[in-house]
């Protein structure tokens, strides 16, 4: 895969991407011609049914997988390159934190696999978890902690070494209504302060509208990006956003976008 | 909030009342033993009663420890050696997947292959005294090991292993940091597992024949004599090693993953 020249303005590229599966069955098509531009520092929520294809385009921009066509550009490189460069972290829907590691210790451990110094191992870790408000669980172990606080354990993590972008794939699907909204708002909270590019995979219409500069739909298998909707709502959201009847506008344009898809 | 530890761990008198259960079971057991004996007039070769065998324990006790101890050194070493063949194989075949699949047929033929038909081999092989047995002891223990350690090298998920991924981390840092430490529950199983085979293999082994002072000999010349309250003791002799071992290994578990979802507090 040949690498265009850097985009000026944009942090992620997708150049007409599109993803075979091989299966017994036989091929199927994940991902039909994708094209999308985000800039440094947006919030863009993917969404889609099930089947959409709407984690695999995270992961190919991950570079967790390679796209079997198509061009992608990330902070100016290709995928594997800004993946061996730390530009982005990733949180996933369930928090895969280490059982034998403290809180603490399960934020450090990029720190210890990409050779920080030792001595920064731990401030690093406790600023990331005053930023999750979790610093005084540090010594818990994970499995003491609520889906919830497993969640920003997660994000603490992705966000221990600074990346310019954070991936995130449905990290909040676990979770109860109640907990999600909250996590929502924390989330735009560490955004606020961070400034990271974001791609946030979702299936939920209320969170992609509540989080995002922009929401891309997606189709059914093949997925293509049907509409993308601009969220014009300024920042910083609250809970007065989600009563705004601007806010109940987008939900319906997003969810009409989703039906036709 | 985090959530409240759990209750499920039992307060002073429930683990009073869980080592109390299986201390009447076990008394009125031998009780109902002594007494079908007493009263059908059982021959003493056919079956002794309790008293008898507690009886011949006495007696023999120094003769007893000391054999016990002989067979029990042959299954120590048994066990090192298999679990670090074990391992070994497992670590390799997990890192080169081609390996396995060359190896895996000839370990489950081990595996198959009765220890009847590899004792009286061992004894030409590594010796009548203990080498024979150690070599048996190995052999039995060494398949549990590799089965469950490869399970437990290969049970950190699809998301476990991006994450290493998306950090760069080269394969020896995943193996450090995520393989081995997700391998050490199944391995400590395995541990135990194999613990209580190691005292098995050792006695049985020693049935084809070995030195006069240990479990197994004793057994066998006891038996043949009709001396069946002598063997039955050192019977007993072998279950408590046995049994030891496995607590031994429990301990160090407890030691080595408290935060396993069965050992958590």
């Amino acid at each position: 895969m040949s690498v265009p020249t850097p985009t000026p303005g944009a942090m992620i590229v997708l150049d007409h991407v599109t993803q075979w599966f091989d299966a017994p069955a036989g091929r199927t098509m994940a991902l039909h011609d994708v094209s999308l531009r985000i800039a440094p520092g947006e919030f863009v929520s993917l969404i889609g049914p099930s089947g959409s294809g709407k984690s695999t385009l995270l992961r190919i921009i991950g570079d967790l997988i390679s796209p079997t066509g198509g061009q992608v550009q990330v902070n100016g490189k290709s995928p594997r390159e800004a993946r061996r460069a730390r530009d982005y972290g990733i949180v996933f829907q369930s928090p895969v934190l280490y059982d034998w590691r403290t809180v603490r210790r399960n934020v450090e451990l990029p720190l210890e696999v990409m050779g920080y110094p030792r001595k920064e191992w731990t401030p690093r870790a406790e600023r990331m978890l005053d930023l999750v408000g979790l610093r005084q669980f540090r010594a818990h172990y994970p499995w003491q902690l609520s889906g919830g606080m497993q969640q920003r354990v997660a994000i603490a993590r992705a966000l221990a070494f600074s990346p310019p972008i954070l991936l995130m794939d449905e990290p909040f699907g676990a979770l109860d209504e109640l907990t999600r909204e909250r996590m929502n708002q924390e989330l735009l909270g560490i955004w606020a302060q961070t400034r990271n590019t974001v791609v946030f995979v979702t299936h939920s219409i209320a969170e992609a509208v509540f989080l995002s500069s922009r929401v891309a739909v997606l189709t059914p298998r093949p997925g293509r990006i049907e509409e993308i909707v601009a969220i014009d709502l300024p920042y910083p959201r609250t809970a007065t956003t989600r009563k705004d009847p601007r806010f109940f506008d987008l939900v319906t344009r997003v969810r009409s976008a989703l039906r036709e898809a | 909030m985090p959530r409240p530890l759990p209750s499920a761990r039992p307060g002073a008198a429930g683990r009073l009342r869980r080592v109390i259960a299986p201390a009447v079971v076990f008394a009125a057991g031998l009780a109902g033993w002594e007494a079908v004996v007493r009263a059908a007039h059982i021959q003493f070769y056919l079956l002794p009663a309790p008293s008898e065998i507690a009886r011949s324990l006495a007696e023999n006790a120094a003769f007893l420890i000391g054999a016990a101890w002989y067979t029990a050194q042959e299954a120590l070493a048994g066990f090192a050696i298999g679990c670090a063949l074990g391992i070994g194989v497992a670590v390799v075949s997990v890192r080169w997947r081609s390996v396995a699949e060359t190896l895996l047929p000839y370990a489950i033929a081990a595996n198959s292959v009765p220890i009847i038909a590899f004792a009286p081999l061992a004894i030409v092989w590594f010796g009548v005294e203990q080498g024979s047995k150690i070599a048996i002891v190995a052999m039995m223990t060494f398949f549990p090991t590799m089965v469950g350690t490869v399970r437990g090298l290969l049970s950190p998920d699809r998301d476990a292993l991006d994450l290493m991924r998306s950090y760069g981390a080269t394969e020896r840092q995943v193996f450090v940091k995520l393989r081995a430490p997700s391998a050490l529950p199944f391995v400590l199983t395995a541990f135990k597992v194999s613990a209580s085979l190691s005292m098995i293999g050792a006695v049985v082994g020693e049935f084809f024949g070995g030195f006069a002072r240990s479990l197994g000999v004793y057994i066998v010349s006891q038996t043949a004599l009709f001396h069946t309250r002598e063997a039955w003791a050192a019977v007993v002799v072998a279950c408590a090693y046995g049994i030891g071992f496995y607590l031994v290994i429990a301990g160090i578990e407890r030691l080595l993953i408290p935060w396993h979802v069965t050992l958590r507090r």
